[in-house]
């Protein structure tokens, strides 16, 4: 889990005189009885790579679908390059898409399906060739010009797709779980690849995705959906390390969660009471929260463990190791708290394993800092 | 582990040997010199001579053959049209009333079809003929078409047409362009179909036809009432080569297509490489 | 676009409502005729000059005559009830002759299998009127098989077969054995081979296994082939007209010679809209059929 490796000062949204390419006022959409798009205001801007995370079901397609022009807004609008896009079907719109299936045409060659955008622009028949030639050496499908999509893999497949919806240069290219039919090896390589093309291209890309470790990986900012409603958008991490919520703290990366009353306190913390007998956790306070139910969140690398009880610190508990899940590079341990809740906590393997201080029933002490976990609302 | 066994092997033999010896008996006796069609007489060709001779009959094969060839061409862009409405349409006024007219002509007694198209034809007083003919057969075809071509509409994935339009294809330069060439082989299907469904037809065009059109299973129901004829069989067996040469070269080709498609599976693992 | 959309709607929608439904609305309309020695057969016939009194007179001379004098008149329901039995039987009998042949063929080797689905097909695109015409010559008291039996010796007088229903079912087992072997071949191809051996190390002998799994997992196969042989044989008219004399009697074979013998198309009619009444059950169970199967798939 990484921040992308983006230029620190690639931040047009907190520019208050940039103008979004891309912008959602009050869209809502209804199937029948069904809200799949809630109330939703994006602002989007050019050469951003932007990421709708959200598990199946969030209204993260459909809203994707509504900017390449497949279905329509019941209520609000959506403006692209400041263009209100009510009435304009897909094939007038400056936007192209790659679908979750590739969608290849069949019965057209590699070539052919590039070239098929372009026979369709204002592109002159003398150009055609060029700009197809440029499209597969970006995506390094040279050789593979004149096979028909059957014939070759899955991950040409996907760069066909990409070399496709890139060929016409639309201001925005839209992205619908582009991975999601490769191999985990390959899936990350192409997330690398992705990730240069749009940088090479200068393509506003919108990505859909249910997996958050690629949303992270490629993303510039990223929303996170649920029900039809955005719950957060910023950069992977600032929604790694303060979510807004306890719904994006758990769906983004492991995380541990104790529910409690919480108190407000000086200096942006806050205290929770959580078990009887047990001394308050001191976290930091999450945005907009008030005294009552609570709920503190901490990631499990930020919490540290040790035989000893730490000096010095406010949060610190003792338990008994449940679980060791040894993951190569780092250890998972999960610690039985006194009141039975489990707790996890990560220590990186800097030791040859002989060397390992803890095992199963050991008695052991996890601590840490004041700012290291949040305290949300709910 | 397979388990065929001989239970399974009589079964087939048997089985095959029941759809296939009526037929071959009709194509050996129509080689028989006998008009006594049940008597074996010598080896000849003399009633195909007859047949060729025959001027009603060929009048009525030349009847036919164009009845089909237009009714199942109407009924290939009709049911094709029919078809695409169903599977690409999304909702619109009555379309429970509209599949309920395509799927009802597939188990409407043939009797029952005919009389009615008979009693509409009179009623709005339209002379019997070639044309009512065509129009009846259009109309059954055309359902039988549809069936076909959005069994295969239904089969391959939606998003391939809407990247046509995402690419900037009008809708019907997309389905000119993509969807077209991807249904190809369940329309020529369909039509083959119709053909085949409009050559054979007897009910249908005995009620529609007008004393001024009568097609060949119009002549040979009539001629067969009578009793076997030397003649029919001579027909019975051109027609039978006709279909044999058909099916058959319509398996091969479907065959060669399977033999190329894992050529290219293969093909596709060694370009992963 | 919306013009686009409507006009692709409209012609094949205009064209079947033009050409099927409406004339079922004349075929019940003229059910409730009378029969009349004129050009059309019948009246009364709706005469607009007349302007409204016209319209309810026309209206005022509809009756349920003609279905009262099919309840009356023995023939209609013997053909009706006879028809019935016929595909009934007949039905059955195809399931007795296609089930072997379509399990033979899901058990043949893989490669075999698209030559015997050539095998089956193929004498569906063949003339359904020459496979009929084929048993004539075959059934007849001189026929082919009576020259056999009779040469054999297990005969000594030709037997009748041709103008029975002995004969009408055999032409109809024969003409509509490919329309239940296809289902029936389609389950037992995607049953799963280890299923069976599954039952067996259980302890199931192979033909105990075969009434418990196989032909229960075969059901919805068996259903849908028997009524794709159930509903067109109720309203055959080529096979009983050219097999079955006159000894048979079929609801079909009765409305052609209402129509073209007696030109009594009131009655004809009636006839035609009481075969669809009863089609109406059939059709409706064989389509809950294809709904389940196709539920089952997805």
């Amino acid at each position: 889990m990484k921040p992308a490796a983006k230029p620190a000062e690639f931040a047009p949204w907190l520019d208050p005189n940039e103008t979004p390419l891309i912008r959602f006022d009050g869209v809502t959409k209804r199937f029948g009885d069904f809200t799949a798009i809630d109330d939703i205001d994006l602002k989007i801007y050019r050469k951003e790579f932007y990421a709708l995370l959200g598990p199946s079901g969030c209204g993260k397609t459909t809203l994707m679908r509504m900017l390449a022009g497949f279905e329509t807004p019941t209520e609000g609008t959506i403006t692209i390059g400041g263009q209100d896009m009510k009435g304009i079907p897909p094939n007038r719109r400056e936007v192209n898409m790659m679908f979750q299936s590739y969608a290849l045409f069949p019965h057209l060659s590699v070539w052919d399906n590039i070239a098929f955008g372009l026979k369709r622009s204002k592109m002159s028949k003398e150009e055609i060739p060029e700009r197809v030639k440029e499209m597969l050496r970006l995506t390094r499908l040279e050789k593979f010009a004149k096979r028909k999509p059957h014939q070759i893999s899955g991950g040409q497949r996907q760069r066909v797709a990409l070399a496709r919806s890139l060929a016409k240069a639309p201001k925005l290219l839209l992205l619908d779980e582009p991975l999601g039919a490769l191999d985990a090896k390959l899936r990350q390589q192409t997330q690398f690849e992705l990730m240069d093309i749009q940088e090479k291209t200068g393509t506003t890309f919108v990505i859909v995705t249910h997996d958050q470790e690629e949303a992270m990986t490629v993303a510039s900012r990223v929303a996170v959906m649920d029900n039809g409603k955005v719950i957060q958008v910023d950069t992977p991490a600032r929604i790694y390390e303060t979510p807004n919520s306890v719904y994006v703290a758990d769906f983004i990366g492991d995380v541990n969660l104790i529910t409690g009353n919480a108190t407000l306190k000086d200096e942006g913390l806050a205290a929770l009471s959580w078990a009887e007998g047990q001394p308050e956790i001191i976290g930091t306070a999450g945005e907009g929260l008030t005294a009552g139910n609570a709920t503190f969140v901490i990631r499990p690398e930020k919490v540290a463990i040790s035989a000893e009880r730490p000096e010095g610190m406010n949060n610190v508990v003792q338990g008994r190791i449940h679980d060791i899940a040894y993951l190569g590079n780092i250890s998972t341990y999960h610690v039985a708290l006194p009141d039975g809740t489990l707790m996890k906590a990560q220590a990186a393997n800097n030791r040859r394993l002989s060397r390992r201080s803890f095992t199963w029933e050991d008695e052991v002490w996890l601590s840490w800092t004041d700012t290291a976990g949040l305290v949300l609302a709910g | 582990m397979r388990r065929f066994s001989w239970f399974n092997a009589t079964a087939l033999t048997a089985g095959f040997a029941f759809l296939y010896i009526p037929m071959i008996i009709l194509v050996i006796y129509s080689f028989n010199s006998s008009r006594l069609v049940t008597v074996w007489a010598g080896f000849s060709t003399h009633w195909y001579g007859e047949l060729f001779r025959d001027q009603a009959f060929l009048d009525a094969a030349w009847v036919t053959l164009r009845v089909a060839f237009v009714s199942s061409s109407i009924a290939t862009i009709l049911g094709t049209m029919a078809a695409y409405v169903l599977v690409r349409g999304g909702k619109f006024m009555g379309r429970t009333l509209f599949s309920g007219m395509i799927y009802a002509p597939l188990v409407m007694p043939e009797v029952i079809t005919g009389l009615s198209l008979l009693l509409l034809f009179i009623s709005i007083g339209l002379d019997r003929g070639i044309v009512t003919i065509i129009l009846a057969h259009t109309t059954f075809s055309m359902c039988y078409v549809s069936v076909v071509v959005s069994s295969r509409l239904v089969s391959f994935d939606r998003s391939v047409e809407e990247a046509a339009l995402d690419l900037g294809c009008t809708p019907w330069d997309a389905f000119k362009s993509v969807t077209l060439p991807l249904i190809a082989p369940a329309v020529i299907a369909g039509w083959l179909l119709a053909f085949t469904l409009s050559l054979d037809d007897l009910v249908i065009a005995s009620f529609t036809a007008g004393p001024s059109a009568t097609t060949l299973p119009i002549k040979i129901f009539s001629s067969v009432r009578l009793g076997v004829s030397p003649e029919i069989n001579a027909l019975s067996t051109i027609l039978i080569l006709i279909v044999t040469i058909g099916v058959i070269s319509a398996s091969l080709v479907s065959k060669r297509r399977i033999v190329q498609q894992q050529r290219d599976e293969q093909m596709a693992e060694q370009a992963q490489q | 676009m919306n013009l686009a959309r409507r006009t692709l709607i409209g012609i094949p929608y205009l064209w079947l409502l033009l050409l099927f439904l409406v004339p079922f609305g004349i075929i019940f309309k003229i059910s409730l005729s009378d029969y009349a020695v004129s050009i059309p057969p019948y009246t009364p016939t709706l005469d607009l000059s007349e302007g409204w009194q016209g319209i309810r007179d026309f209206f005022a001379a509809l009756d349920w005559e003609n279905y009262v004098f099919l309840t009356e008149d023995d023939l209609y329901w013997r053909a009706y009830l006879s028809s019935l039995k016929i595909a009934l039987i007949s039905t059955f009998l195809t399931l007795l002759v296609g089930y072997p042949i379509a399990y033979g063929m899901a058990k043949a080797a893989p490669e075999w299998r698209p030559m015997l689905m050539m095998l089956v097909i193929l004498p569906f695109w063949t003339s359904f009127l020459i496979r009929v015409y084929a048993w004539i010559g075959i059934l007849s008291t001189e026929g082919y098989l009576n020259q056999l039996l009779l040469w054999i010796g297990i005969i000594s007088d030709p037997l009748q077969i041709m103008n029975t229903p002995t004969a009408v079912y055999i032409g109809i087992v024969y003409t509509y054995l490919p329309f239940m072997i296809l289902p029936i071949y389609a389950t037992l191809e995607r049953m799963d081979d280890s299923l069976l051996e599954a039952a067996e190390d259980l302890g199931c002998s192979r033909l105990s296994a075969f009434w418990i799994i196989t032909l229960p997992l075969s059901r919805s196969g068996i259903i849908a082939g028997s009524f794709l042989v159930f509903i067109p044989a109720l309203g055959e008219f080529v096979i009983p007209s050219l097999l079955g004399g006159s000894s048979t009697l079929m609801i079909g074979k009765v409305l052609w010679e209402e129509f073209f013998s007696n030109r009594d198309w009131p009655v004809a009619s009636a006839v035609a809209i009481i075969l669809l009444l009863i089609l109406v059950i059939p059709i409706i169970l064989f389509q809950k059929n294809q709904e389940k199967n196709q539920e089952a798939d997805a």
